[in-house]
């Protein structure tokens, strides 16, 4: 059975204004579902429900055909969240960083896949640096590495791209369609133009929008 | 692509991690952990030269001077708590983690008193010679301090956890969190007290041990509950 992640009405409302109301999404396994809308139009609100980090909501949602309230460990450890903020500790090294990422998700890990993963982002070399003395794309870099490491299903990454360099654009474009052909599914929010592919599906949220799936 | 069953076994391992982290963090910010000591120091070096000093009157005021400065050190560390984590983006990461949150932030909580409620017990019997503190109640201030501190982080943890997203939460937070301190602060001077009297400090310990255990069974699921609210804000 695929994994899906199901939104039924969805309505959630911040200081007299909905951002969004009646809002049905369903995320299938090998699928991208891109999140559009202008500045303040709630997009990473939306996220931050649909990964399970915000109770302030309407409606309900579905994780595998079951309520997510019910099987939130088993979403947890099939989710990996991407945040504004890149979750990099600035006192420690890329890799003590995702030592502790891998230690989270209940694996020792080893310090080989660790370093293949920074090769892969392009942090070949900076791996004992501290991640203060790195820049800001090199940080979110650290954090993408999250994404070769730890293998999960549902990818929920908000604006990924930000302070990312073309050619690494281009390198985790690659990635995402990479991991929906092996049946994951990615939720993304970017103002960076995808690539247009047959497993691309946008929504809008906003004005003009009123949350259409196209 | 296949679905990745609950972690078994993983806690353990989370916990480790995340004690090691924490660690490394703060010995490699060594100001963080030296201010409280610093300001554990200065407080009581002042006050023999504020007051007077006389030996006699110095022993009478020394216990409760001992434990409320150490206190007050205490909760100045408390703030930096999660504040941290919350800003660089790793407190959301934690709390999505498939692993239980409230046994994580006992990690971070175990790592505090380590690196501040321990040192502010270690360092507490060489400041109380500078108050003339009569022998044989310095172990007994170091054993009360060490028991008493382990309560304070804990039951400070909630209140750094309520005040995290809060961008000028230090005075909030004391607000919050010293009317529970009081019995922790009344046992802890009472045993040092007792012990300068020649009185039994058993008693007095044993309820330091007993306040202990009721906050490391409550605060854990308190503290998760908090960084929840705080995270939801």
């Amino acid at each position: 059975m695929s994994l899906r992640l199901q939104a039924r009405r969805l309505a959630c409302e911040r200081d007299d204004r909905w951002l969004f109301r009646d809002l049905d999404l369903e995320i299938q396994a090998g699928e991208i579902l891109r999140v559009e809308g202008p500045n303040g139009s709630g997009k990473t609100t939306l996220l931050k429900i649909l990964s399970g980090q915000l109770a302030d909501y309407q409606g309900e949602l579905f994780w595998d055909g079951a309520p997510l309230r019910q099987v939130r460990r088993d979403f947890l450890a099939n989710l990996l969240y991407l945040g504004h903020a890149p979750g990099v500790k600035a006192a420690l090294t890329p890799l003590e960083n995702l030592a502790w990422y891998q230690a989270l998700a209940g694996t020792v890990g080893n310090e080989d896949d660790r370093l293949e993963a920074l090769a892969a982002v392009g942090l070949a070399g900076y791996e004992d640096v501290p991640a203060a003395q790195l820049s800001a794309g090199q940080q979110r870099r650290v954090a993408l590495a999250r994404l070769e490491l730890t293998p999960r299903p549902l990818w929920v990454l908000d604006e990924p791209f930000t302070a990312i360099d073309r050619e690494g654009v281009a390198a985790l474009e690659d990635r995402l369609e990479a991991h929906t052909r092996r049946g994951g599914s990615v939720l993304v929010t970017t103002h960076h133009a995808l690539r247009p592919s047959a497993n691309l599906r946008r929504l809008c949220l906003g004005e003009g929008g009123d949350g259409v799936t196209r | 692509m296949p679905r990745v069953g609950e972690p078994e076994g993983g806690v353990m391992v989370a916990i480790r991690a995340t004690l090691r982290r924490d660690l490394v963090l703060l010995l490699r910010r060594r100001s963080e952990v030296l201010n409280p000591l610093v300001f554990f120091a200065l407080v009581i070096t002042l006050f023999p030269i504020g007051i007077s000093p006389d030996p006699e009157l110095l022993a009478t005021i020394a216990p409760g001077l001992l434990w409320v400065a150490a206190l007050l050190a205490a909760l100045l560390s408390l703030d930096g708590l999660f504040r941290g984590d919350y800003e660089d983006g790793s407190l959301e990461q934690l709390l999505l983690s498939p692993q239980p949150l409230p046994a994580l932030a006992m990690a971070k909580v175990a790592v505090h008193w380590l690196l501040t409620g321990l040192p502010l017990a270690l360092m507490a019997p060489v400041l109380g010679i500078m108050l003339a503190l009569p022998a044989g109640s310095y172990l007994v201030l170091a054993l009360s301090l060490a028991l008493g501190s382990a309560s304070l982080s804990l039951i400070g943890a909630i209140g750094a956890a309520l005040t995290v997203g809060l961008s000028r939460g230090g005075v909030l937070l004391s607000l919050l969190v010293l009317p529970l301190y009081i019995p922790v602060l009344i046992f802890g001077a009472g045993a040092v007290q007792a012990a300068i009297l020649g009185a039994g400090v058993s008693a007095h310990l044993a309820i330091l041990g007993a306040l202990l255990a009721v906050a490391m069974i409550f605060a854990p699921w308190a503290i998760a509950a908090s960084l929840r609210i705080s995270i939801n804000g």
